[in-house]
């Protein structure tokens, strides 16, 4: 079927009509002839490429009680995205051909957006012996970012050879940067707030060494670096370093560490536990400079469903990680578009553009966070730039219910998504198929 | 004594909170000053007189100014016989039956002469006599602080409406009250002068309300 | 309203004083041959102890017992907790069999926060991880008031392994609430990044800091803060016998303490290790008076949490 976006803002910017033909961007001009299209009343909305995340859990295989690919990829619609960068840490570890095959497979049976496998940099994620990347890069799933996620790729040696091998099918590593040793039983940013509440610290430093190290590697060897959830003040100043060197040194950050603070641990409700942690207000005031200026690339949700149990316990018990996907660009627009540091186009490429060309989709068979343009395919999402909202777990496609932003009121809402021209969310609801 | 007002929360902070408050000036004295001083006076005969002789005596008051009249009566039997008479204070706060109807209250002090009540004859010494309820609580904290021969009470008012068997064996002065009316016992120690008012139940606010 | 007693920053100036002088009644029921008072007839106190702790469970018991509270004491051992049942169903359970309050030790920090938010009785923390210890920072308090008459003002410096101690942050809470100047002396270590922003000075000299002290308090250092290394974080000093060099209390150094000047130790000691045993059985010492002043103390915190239609002292859920 065709649709009509009547009286859409591409960007943000002045209102026209688009229309979609075949999964692709057919016209855009004013007052375009409705013809036999489907037609929907934007009524002013922004309309921005369908976003692309880096990172997200969808937990499938292993903990399908938490989420699976349907689920996850149903929550990514609502949330606006087109794309999603499934990370490892399945059980199993997705460290094979099979598993990233799988979850690609998986992805595509549900149909709510397109699912981009990450493979494991190490078997298992043990840390010890480099997985196959060039296979897992060949299969049907097409690999091109690889990271331990949740783990660390501490071995410097390690690290360098991962660097080296993945030039040859254009990969990166996303690292998480978490020095072990510096980091043994840790609970939450290590500070004020970490030693009057007697949780075991996450030092700044832990993050910042490894990140330091990384970008020496990367340009030592020429290749890709991919920085995952950059957090703290630091390491942003030596990213912004990196690339003033000319390096190969991408970041993203999440929308909690743009808007959350490490006092909120205070309330020992593990909710807000989260690794790496949230940080104080100087980190987060430094991180929302960093991506309005372009030293952070990209935002990326770092979307970590949990099962219940695994949150209502005490804080050291809980696992850490925080849902994010439905929310992601209610965060931005609350921490950097209100606040004057971004515009929609900057956010299109924040969210959209900058990750798929990170996650090298730009350039896939079926591409993703291409420009709003004819010829294009439509991968699109549709934003109510005036609507306000109240975070309701409850009311999550995600199967988890660990959102940080319960009950608060969060600006703009994601009207409509579109995948290759197909709605997988009108009206703000799932779309039937 | 007043009625127990109803059950109401008490903010934490106002716990701590005895003072005499309300206007006094609103009350009605009913004793004077002086009339303070030859009413315990009179108590403290007729202890000498009942007890044949005040031996084996130890009077117990009820904080704070039941405390402060054993003190007094003990100095006034000391004056007319050159007996000495121990004299301390017993807290009745944790036997109260009506713990459970406001927040927890500071407790006042526990001060048993040295020699114990084992054995002894223990006036309990009140400044005004009510429900009943203080007294029952306090037959029940003596009872955990030793055996003592007998006990008796002594009381500066009475002021009737009793919801417990219970009478004083030493009265200073019955006052026919209304359940509307208020009755505040000033003592020098305590309040800066001796006086016994009668008032409306909003004349002087008593917050020191007892079983 | 309930309300519990979860940290030392619960309490304000009145609330700490009102907590100590209660306890300073309620002692003299520990002097009589009736050991017992009515005031929580009818009330049900659950001790629920996921660590060991011999001192503090039986504390918290005759504190309950002397009140005539019914007490039921749950311990990890044996129970369904260590079968894997979480926190919150056993809190649940507790709910359940009608429990008034809850005193917990729990070997994770903010536990008692967590079963604060499900159940509906109060909750005291016998000690959460290396959070804090409220009820140990209110028997020591109560201990050197006692001994010195005052806490005004008090000096006192606290020794050992700040970093992990519960007893460290609930005393410095509660002492700065109540006047007293507290110093933490410790390796560097050994104490938190952060401690900068306590109501304490902090000193890595631990001669200095005695002879200007009130109060010394002797926190317990465990032998695996030495390391070994591995899945363990880094070793924290290099060996005992230099910890107790630098940072003992022997008795050369309690000579150099001021003639009142009292020692204090929450138990349970390394004899040899950060106090020589001739410290530890001194006159100076309270360590036998703190564990006696701990009874009534969490007599007196039952009292005001539960003796009335609402709580007197704590904070609100």
């Amino acid at each position: 079927m065709n649709h009509l976006l009547k009286n859409v803002r591409p960007y943000g910017e002045s209102a026209t009509d688009v229309r979609l033909v075949d999964g692709r961007i057919a016209e855009i001009g004013t007052g375009l002839p409705e013809g036999s299209s489907r037609v929907h009343d934007g009524a002013g909305a922004v309309l921005l490429p369908g976003l692309v995340d880096l990172h997200t859990h969808l937990r499938e295989p292993g903990r399908e009680d938490a989420e699976t690919v349907a689920t996850g990829t149903l929550a990514a619609a609502l949330g606006g995205f087109t794309a999603v960068h499934a990370m490892a840490n399945t059980d199993p570890v997705a460290d094979t051909a099979g598993v990233v095959e799988q979850v690609w497979r998986l992805g595509r049976e549900a149909g709510h957006c397109d699912v981009a496998p990450v493979g494991a940099v190490t078997v298992g994620l043990g840390g010890q012996q480099m997985a196959e990347l060039g296979t897992m890069a060949d299969s049907a799933a097409r690999v091109r970012v690889f990271s331990d996620d949740g783990k660390c790729v501490s071995d410097a040696g390690l690290m360098r050879r991962a660097l080296e091998y993945v030039k040859a099918f254009d990969g990166v590593i996303a690292q998480h940067a978490q020095e072990p040793r510096l980091t043994v039983g840790s609970q939450m940013n290590e500070g004020v707030q970490s030693s009057l509440l007697g949780l075991t610290g996450w030092p700044a430093v832990a993050e910042e060494a490894i990140i330091a190290r990384d970008c020496l590697l990367a340009a030592h060897v020429d290749s890709r670096l991919h920085v995952c959830h950059v957090s703290t003040a630091g390491s942003v100043d030596l990213l912004r370093w990196a690339k003033n060197k000319g390096w190969k040194v991408t970041a993203e950050v999440t929308p909690h560490h743009l808007l959350l603070t490490d006092d909120l641990a205070a309330t020992y409700d593990p909710l807000y536990k989260v690794n790496p942690p949230l940080r104080t207000q100087a980190d987060v005031d430094a991180l929302r400079e960093g991506l309005a200026d372009g030293t952070i690339d990209c935002v990326a949700t770092d979307h970590a469903p949990h099962a219940l149990e695994d949150k209502e316990a005490e804080w050291g018990a809980a696992l850490p990680g925080m849902t994010g996907l439905e929310t992601a660009l209610a965060v931005v627009a609350l921490t950097m578009v209100e606040t004057g540091r971004l515009d929609w186009r900057s956010v299109a490429d924040r969210m959209s553009h900058t990750p798929a060309r990170i996650g090298r989709l730009d350039g896939a068979p079926e591409p993703q966070g291409r420009p709003l343009a004819v010829g294009e395919p439509a991968n699109l999402c549709l934003v109510d730039p005036g609507a306000r909202w109240t975070v309701d777990p409850h009311e999550s496609a995600s199967r988890s219910r660990n959102t940080p932003f319960v009950g608060r009121e969060l600006p703009v809402r994601v009207v409509a998504t579109f995948l290759r021209g197909r709605p997988t969310v009108l009206d703000g609801k799932p779309a039937p198929a | 004594m007043t009625a127990a007002p109803p059950p109401s929360p008490v903010p934490a902070r106002a716990r701590l909170a005895r003072p005499v408050s309300g206007d006094p000036a609103a009350a009605r004295p009913v004793l004077s000053s002086a009339d303070v001083a030859r009413v315990i006076d009179r108590m403290a005969h007729e202890l000498l007189e009942k007890t044949r002789g005040g031996d084996e005596v130890v009077l117990l008051g009820i904080p704070t100014r039941g405390t402060t009249l054993a003190r007094r009566l003990a100095a006034r039997v000391h004056a007319f016989a050159g007996l000495t008479v121990p004299s301390g204070s017993l807290d009745i706060t944790l036997y109260r039956d009506d713990l459970r109807l406001k927040s927890p209250r500071a407790l006042e002090s526990t001060d048993v002469p040295a020699g114990g009540v084992d054995g002894a004859l223990v006036v309990l010494v009140d400044d005004v006599l009510f429900s009943g309820r203080s007294v029952r609580a306090a037959l029940d904290a003596l009872a955990d602080l030793g055996r003592p021969r007998a006990v008796q009470l002594a009381v500066l008012v009475d002021r009737g409406h009793r919801e417990l068997p219970i009478r004083a064996d030493y009265v200073g002065k019955n006052i026919p009250t209304s359940l509307q009316e208020t009755v505040h016992v000033l003592l020098a120690e305590d309040d800066g002068r001796d006086a016994v008012l009668l008032g409306p139940a909003d004349a002087v606010r008593e917050d020191r309300a007892r079983p | 309203m309930k309300r519990h007693l979860l940290s030392a920053a619960d309490l304000s100036y009145d609330d700490a004083i009102l907590v100590l002088d209660t306890a300073e009644e309620l002692a003299q029921v520990s002097e009589r041959t009736i050991k017992k008072l009515p005031t929580l007839r009818g009330r049900t106190v659950v001790n629920l102890f996921f660590e060991d702790s011999t001192r503090t469970r039986t504390s918290f018991e005759l504190a309950a017992k002397r009140l005539s509270a019914d007490v039921i004491t749950f311990s990890a051992k044996g129970s369904s907790v260590s079968k894997g049942e979480t926190l919150k169903d056993t809190a649940l359970t507790l709910e359940a069999m009608g429990s008034d309050a809850v005193v917990v030790r729990h070997s994770w920090s903010g536990a008692p926060a967590n079963l604060a938010r499900w159940i509906r009785g109060s909750v005291v923390n016998a000690g959460d991880g290396t959070h804090e210890h409220p009820t140990q920072a209110l028997l020591d308090a109560y201990t050197m008031r006692r001994r010195l008459g005052r806490l005004e003002g008090l000096r006192v410096t606290i020794v050992g392994d700040i970093l992990h101690s519960r007893v460290a942050r609930s005393n410095v809470l509660l002492l700065s609430t109540l006047g007293a100047d507290v110093t933490l002396v410790a390796p560097p270590t050994l104490l938190p990044v952060g401690v900068g922003s306590w109501p304490a000075q902090v000193s890595y000299d631990l001669d200095a800091v005695l002879p200007k002290s009130d109060v010394v308090m002797m926190l317990r250092v465990q032998r695996e803060r030495m390391g070994p290394t591995g899945e363990q974080a880094a070793a924290y000093f290099p060996s005992a016998r230099e910890y107790s060099r630098r940072y003992g209390l022997d008795v050369r150094r309690v000579a150099t303490l001021a003639d009142e000047a009292i020692v204090m130790h929450p138990g349970p000691m390394v004899r040899g290790m950060e106090i020589a045993p001739e410290v530890a059985d001194g006159v100076r010492s309270t360590i036998v008076e703190q564990v006696a002043n701990g009874v009534s103390v969490r007599m007196a915190v039952l009292y005001l949490l539960l003796g009335g239609s609402d709580s007197a002292i704590g904070s609100p859920s």
